[in-house]
């Protein structure tokens, strides 16, 4: 197959108590705990968009990260809503992390653990799958595109790279939403990146892997 | 041109059979999987549900190794790859890849406090525990993406050796009945009284199942058991625990698998369905087959003979359809009586005589996820 080289167009880091949009610190408070600061993430950049609020953390992460990468690039105003029916985004999501859903999974352990406090709910059960995180996104941006969702025991670049690359050199997606979104309790790390075919000067000696460790 | 994928070795371990052969069998006689259970262990009142005996899966792993390290599911996913793993004589180097494929993996150690228990929950560690146990060079690559876990993992493969990174990787697909899937799905008021109904008036919603089934997918066309030929993963973008009433993603899915595989849809001569036997899956997925006039192509849903196993379905049921199109039987299936979806489909009634050159195997999850691949049974050379 024709090999095109994959670029990245933009990407973003949220890890303690800090959000990063291409390399510029865009948002930071004093130590607190994850709930505490998605909340104050969402309030500051003024995202409009309730069903946040009952996200599970996993969810709110990774929604937090997409939603400042492809706002600029995607149009979400209802009112937009026929132009978006004739220009969809084919925007693919493909993220990774170690804990899968366990934060949520815990809480939902909790819940049916004493038998005499049995109370499972199906409001946290469905946030029991890593893959929800890319259902809400993509809710959220009308993407009716590719998604995996994929675990390793550490961010794996090369496997992203790679898989990224095979969804853009197989016109499977014409942009790749990519990354990885680790949660567990307060322990948080995301980083994401746009790619796609077009060249990207900015970004032009960097890859996954030298952008997500530096 | 693009390479060639070819399935080349399949297995199974479910309730019905430690082989391919013998689930086979098993559903021509008619037997399912799906029993009355009673265990407080896994739910307060009885239950119907898919479940191996852990007499079964001790007795089956003993043959295999004395260890006595691994988790039940560890063990069912082990006896699933080591017979293709020793059969296909593959070296396992750095181009032969594992992919493992689960939603819940080993979630029932969430109910020990350990530290050691926890990690255990975790799918990377259960992947390597595997991985290692067959000694894979190469670092394991999980797949959890809800139900379409298993099929999408097929997809993921196929991809990979298209680009060369791979020439082969071996997947395998796996999930238990647990206490923890039981009260969700019973929580969402999923859970059918009585055996699944897949597409029938009176379906009522899931049984549960557990399974894990296993596949070689190589570049190499020796031993070929089918040709991957196309295959699409679109998301519904519609709700999170829900499918999409017109079916978009799976519309989508199919569409773009065929366009890949370059066949018009009406060259399908059976689809293997997801069919969940909740009232809006079952719609849902009668919706989009209407959409791309396949009403009328012969479909089933195995989940009658072995519930819904969740991250396993798509692999089980895609190596059961496999052996449906090179035995040349449509399988029933099973707990289908009366049409109770909107618009029409052809369920497949009884076992019968079929001609397959041309399958879709289909699945939907949590999350709107869903995934199509189309197969193309390999013509023997005269």
């Amino acid at each position: 197959m024709t090999q095109n080289k994959i670029n990245i167009q933009s990407y973003i880091k949220i890890e303690n108590n800090e959000i990063v949009l291409n390399g510029t610190s865009v948002f930071k408070i004093e130590p607190t705990d994850f709930t505490d600061f998605a909340k104050q993430a969402y309030r500051n950049f003024e995202m409009q968009y309730p069903k946040f609020f009952k996200m599970d953390a996993l969810s709110k992460l990774a929604f937090l990260g997409s939603e400042l990468l492809l706002s600029p690039i995607v149009s979400t105003d209802p009112s937009d809503s026929e132009l978006a029916k004739q220009k969809e985004n084919n925007i693919a999501l493909v993220l990774a992390n170690k804990s899968s859903s366990l934060d949520t999974d815990v809480k939902y352990q909790e819940s049916i653990s004493d038998k005499e406090n049995y109370f499972p709910s199906p409001a946290v059960f469905v946030y029991t799958l890593p893959n929800i995180c890319l259902g809400e996104i993509s809710i959220r941006h009308q993407l009716k595109s590719e998604n995996s969702f994929f675990i390793f025991d550490a961010f794996n670049t090369d496997f992203m790279s790679n898989y990224s690359e095979i969804l853009l050199n197989t016109n499977k997606a014409e942009k790749v939403l990519c990354g990885w979104a680790e949660l567990f309790n307060d322990n948080y790390k995301a980083f994401l990146c746009i790619i796609d075919k077009e060249e990207n000067e900015k970004y032009k000696n960097e890859n996954i892997n030298t952008l997500y460790h530096k | 041109m693009t390479k060639e994928i070819y399935i080349t070795q399949t297995n199974c371990i479910t309730p019905l059979g430690f082989d391919v052969a013998s689930n086979i069998e098993a559903i021509l006689r008619g037997d399912s999987g799906i029993q009355l259970h009673n265990d407080i262990s896994l739910m307060p009142n009885s239950f119907y549900a898919s479940i191996i005996s852990d007499e079964d899966i001790n007795n089956a792993f003993a043959e295999v190794s004395s260890e006595t390290k691994y988790s039940r599911l560890e063990k069912m996913m082990i006896l699933a790859l080591e017979p293709i793993i020793k059969n296909s004589g593959v070296k396992l180097n750095l181009k032969t890849a594992f992919i493992l494929s689960t939603t819940k993996g080993n979630v029932t150690a969430l109910k020990d406090h350990s530290e050691e228990s926890f990690n255990n929950a975790h799918l990377d560690v259960l992947a390597k525990n595997v991985a290692d146990f067959f000694k894979f060079q190469t670092q394991p690559i999980v797949v959890s993406n809800a139900c379409v876990s298993g099929i999408l993992a097929v997809s993921v493969a196929k991809r990979m050796i298209q680009s060369e990174l791979y020439d082969n990787i071996f997947v395998v697909a796996g999930d238990e009945v647990s206490e923890f899937v039981l009260s969700g799905f019973n929580a969402f008021q999923a859970m059918s009284e009585l055996p699944c109904k897949p597409y029938s008036k009176n379906r009522t919603g899931v049984s549960l199942g557990e399974a894990t089934a296993a596949v070689l997918v190589s570049a190499e066309a020796k031993d070929a058991k089918i040709k991957v030929i196309g295959d699409s993963s679109i998301n519904d973008a519609n709700h999170i625990s829900g499918p999409s009433r017109t079916g978009e993603g799976l519309f989508r899915s199919i569409q773009n698998a065929l366009k890949e595989a370059q066949i018009e849809a009406n060259k399908l001569d059976y689809i293997s369905a997801h069919g969940t036997a909740t009232p809006y899956n079952d719609e849902m997925e009668a919706i989009a087959l209407n959409r791309l006039d396949l009403q009328n192509v012969p479909v089933n849903s195995l989940k009658g003979f072995y519930g819904h196993t969740l991250g396993a379905s798509g692999l089980l049921e895609t190596v059961i359809a496999i052996e449906s199109a090179n035995q040349n039987i449509f399988f029933e299936s099973k707990g289908f009586d009366e049409l109770g979806v909107s618009e029409s489909i052809n369920v497949i009634e009884k076992n019968r005589e079929a001609n397959i050159d041309f399958f879709l195997k289909t699945a939907s999850g949590f999350g709107g996820c869903n995934t199509a691949v189309v197969f193309e049974k390999i013509k023997i050379q005269t």
